[in-house]
């Protein structure tokens, strides 16, 4: 009987980690369809950035209340999951609290603190399921998030409440049996859980065991599957916000990234010399797909937490333009994801006759950008929206000559005139000569 | 006004301190060339040896490169950079913010390398060392003003406090709207936005910035930007409210106490 328990885990543990690994798989070569660019500089700043960031969850603070609920549900789920590895290593070895015995005191003391920490991920999970679903925050409102999307963050809240009311139980079950059975270790008192003990006292022997052993196996599948499950949700950022932060730019964020290949175009059509070896494919000017993008500009679409701050601080958005930064990201997600389940099923990929541009992002979007910022400095994560969408009015202007009238007369001006209005270049200096 | 081009002054066997970039703006628009007058008074002013480069200058290609154009951006900045590198220009001024973040930011990668200030961190410099001297109880004494956040300022190049500085010598008494700093709302001309009829929306971006800035009471509205001036002069006439507030350049405030 103990046998097959610790097979059954062994079981379960083998098909979560195949569907992890399979997805790992996937998500890292859909990234992989990005543009390949070094990033090897200034190593001590980057892992600053992560640490505060990331890790330290800075730019996150900047409005309290959301910050301080999501920073429970992140201490939560980072400590909680010590826990995790003991019931691992109970499921596998057939043990029960193996680490008990060898910490002594320690072992309630750390019981006690996860269990605040439950407590603490259940009162947070609740008040989010209240923001999203009943007090209604207008950026979690947006259209972008209708459907799976916002399934998909209340179903995260309610498995974390479920998980946690899982341990609660099971910690309270146990701690009735240790009065009843040798098998259980003593643990102590454990302040959270004793609450539970009235409605679980009068429950018969066997049937508080069963009991115990359910909510063990529920909490510890919940975990596994989770697991799986966040491959597909926005909670991937949990992971992937540590090296989206280590690779974000660290140029000043008015700075737009050059495009060397111009620069060598450019200096030949001058005379000027060219130090630089073309490079052997020429590619795309700007994008018009996702493989135009860098795998940093990938990457930041799978670390995106959906959270709209960028959305809600966007000067064309709050003005009512169809323009969401928030948007943009999750088209690119979903443009890998829809490339990449193709390419897994054998079928066309990247040549589904679909783009990014056209087909997920519209350029009355992109053209309604002001490159102000603001959902860069915004994102809690350091996504940066903007590029994105800069690469892309590159490929309307320079593939498609496709920009907007105005700027197209715009270009003209500045070619034919040097300013981007019609005047004429030898009255640039008349503003000295007028009044004093 | 003396106003000395790059090239007479090198004619003169003279090298100037510092090359005030002008920019299309300040050099066509009609509200901006008021300021790139009051500019030009101060620096008159306080004897700094500057130069302009006249007709010589032209657009840094920042709006093209912003709407999408590489090849137009690099083909100006490349003409650009060989007539500073020519002059042997180290050090640039500029009272446009997208001026400045070109020049500073994205002409180092196309070969030109220069020392660049915005007029506001100028201005403030010349207050802190005494040039420009500032009088208690100006004219602005306890008047309030509010100042816009010019985005390619701010989060581009994190430069929020000279502009506040230098309003608060005016001894004024500086009102922050809701949006500031880090969360300045734009004014909605950057990003080539200047060159265009907005996208379809409830609203242009300028008049929600210019009900904004005139909900904080403040009777100027100090800004640091060509584009943010011809934005905020538009939104505070749409909410016919010229009569009462005026929209003024950081430059032109320092010029009118100083009664240049
Ligand atoms: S940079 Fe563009 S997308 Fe980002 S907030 Fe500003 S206008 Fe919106
Ligand atoms: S890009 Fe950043 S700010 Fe915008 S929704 Fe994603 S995580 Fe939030």
């Amino acid at each position: 009987m103990a046998y097959l328990q610790q097979v059954l885990f062994l079981i379960v543990l083998a098909i979560a980690g195949y569907f992890i690994r399979k997805r790992v798989i996937r998500i890292k070569s859909n990234i992989l369809l990005g543009k390949a660019s070094v990033i090897n500089d200034h190593k001590g700043d980057r892992l600053k950035n992560m640490m505060l960031v990331a890790f330290g969850q800075k730019k996150m603070f900047k409005r309290v209340v959301p910050a301080t609920l999501h920073f429970f549900i992140y201490a939560g789920f980072l400590i909680i999951n010590l826990e995790v590895l003991e019931f691992i290593i109970d499921g596998l070895a057939g043990t029960h609290r193996i680490f008990a015995p060898y910490i002594g005191g320690l072992y309630n003391v750390l019981m006690n603190f996860f269990e605040f920490l439950a407590i603490a991920v259940l009162f947070s999970c609740f008040a989010f399921l209240i923001r999203r679903n009943i007090t209604k925050v207008p950026r979690l409102q947006s259209p972008e998030l209708n459907g799976w999307p916002r399934l998909d963050g209340n179903l995260i809240l309610s498995i974390e409440i479920i998980l946690m009311f899982a341990i609660l139980t099971m910690n309270a079950s146990d701690q009735i049996l240790q009065t009843r059975s040798e098998h259980y270790t003593a643990t102590g008192s454990l302040f959270f859980s004793s609450f539970l003990i009235p409605l679980l006292q009068n429950i018969s022997t066997p049937s508080l065991e069963f009991i115990e052993r359910f909510m063990w196996w529920f909490h510890i599948i919940g975990i596994l599957g989770f697991s799986v499950y966040i491959t597909y949700s926005k909670h991937l950022h949990i992971f992937l916000a540590f090296p989206n932060t280590f690779y974000a730019r660290l140029e000043p964020k008015g700075q737009i990234v050059n495009m060397p290949v111009v620069t060598r175009e450019v200096k030949s059509m001058l005379g000027l010399p060219t130090t630089e070896v073309p490079a052997g494919e020429p590619g795309r000017f700007g994008a018009k797909d996702i493989n135009d993008l860098t795998w940093t500009n990938l990457m930041a679409a799978y670390s995106c937490t959906e959270c709209g701050r960028c959305t809600s601080e966007c000067p064309a958005n709050i003005t009512g333009k169809k323009l969401s930064p928030r948007k943009i990201m999750m088209d690119v997600r979903d443009r890998m994801e829809d490339v990449g389940k193709s390419l897994e099923k054998g079928g066309a990929g990247l040549n589904d006759g679909k783009s990014l541009l056209g087909d997920y992002t519209t350029k009355e979007e992109i053209n309604a950008c002001t490159s102000c910022n603001a959902c860069v400095e915004a994102c809690p994560v350091m996504i940066n929206p903007l590029e994105i969408i800069l690469e892309m009015r590159r490929y309307v202007s320079m593939e498609e000559s496709g920009a907007p009238a105005q700027w197209n007369s715009m270009f003209q001006n500045i070619e034919t005139s040097f300013a981007p209005w019609k005047f004429s270049p030898s009255d640039r200096f008349n503003w000295s000569k007028e009044d004093k | 006004m003396n106003v000395p081009t790059i090239a007479d002054l090198i004619a003169k066997g003279e090298t100037p301190e510092i090359l005030f970039w002008v920019g299309c703006a300040g050099s066509f628009d009609d509200r901006a060339k008021r300021v790139t007058k009051a500019f030009v008074k101060i620096l008159n002013a306080v004897g700094t040896k500057f130069a302009v480069l006249g007709n010589e200058e032209t657009c840094t290609g920042d709006p093209a490169r912003r709407a999408g154009n590489e090849f137009l951006f690099q083909m100006q900045a490349m003409n650009n950079i060989s007539i500073l590198n020519g002059y042997n220009v180290k050090k640039i001024v500029t009272a446009c913010p997208h001026c400045f973040n070109t020049l500073k930011n994205e002409y180092p990668e196309l070969g030109g390398n220069y020392e660049v200030i915005h007029h506001s961190t100028f201005i403030n410099q010349l207050i802190n060392d005494g040039k420009i001297k500032m009088t208690e109880g100006g004219s602005f004494k306890g008047k309030k003003i509010t100042y816009h956040d010019s985005c390619y300022l701010g989060r581009a190049n994190n430069i929020y406090e000279a502009p506040r500085e230098v309003l608060e010598s005016l001894d004024a008494d500086l009102v922050e709207m809701k949006r500031c700093r880090t969360t300045g709302l734009c004014c909605g001309a950057g990003g080539a936005q200047m060159f265009k009829e907005p996208e379809k929306g409830d609203k242009d971006i300028n008049i929600e910035r210019a009900e904004e800035a005139l909900a904080t009471g403040a009777t100027t509205i100090a800004v640091a930007c060509p584009f943010c001036m011809t934005m905020m002069s538009d939104g505070v006439k749409n909410k016919e409210k010229e009569g009462q507030v005026n929209v003024k350049d950081l430059a032109e405030l320092i010029a009118e106490t100083q009664g240049l």
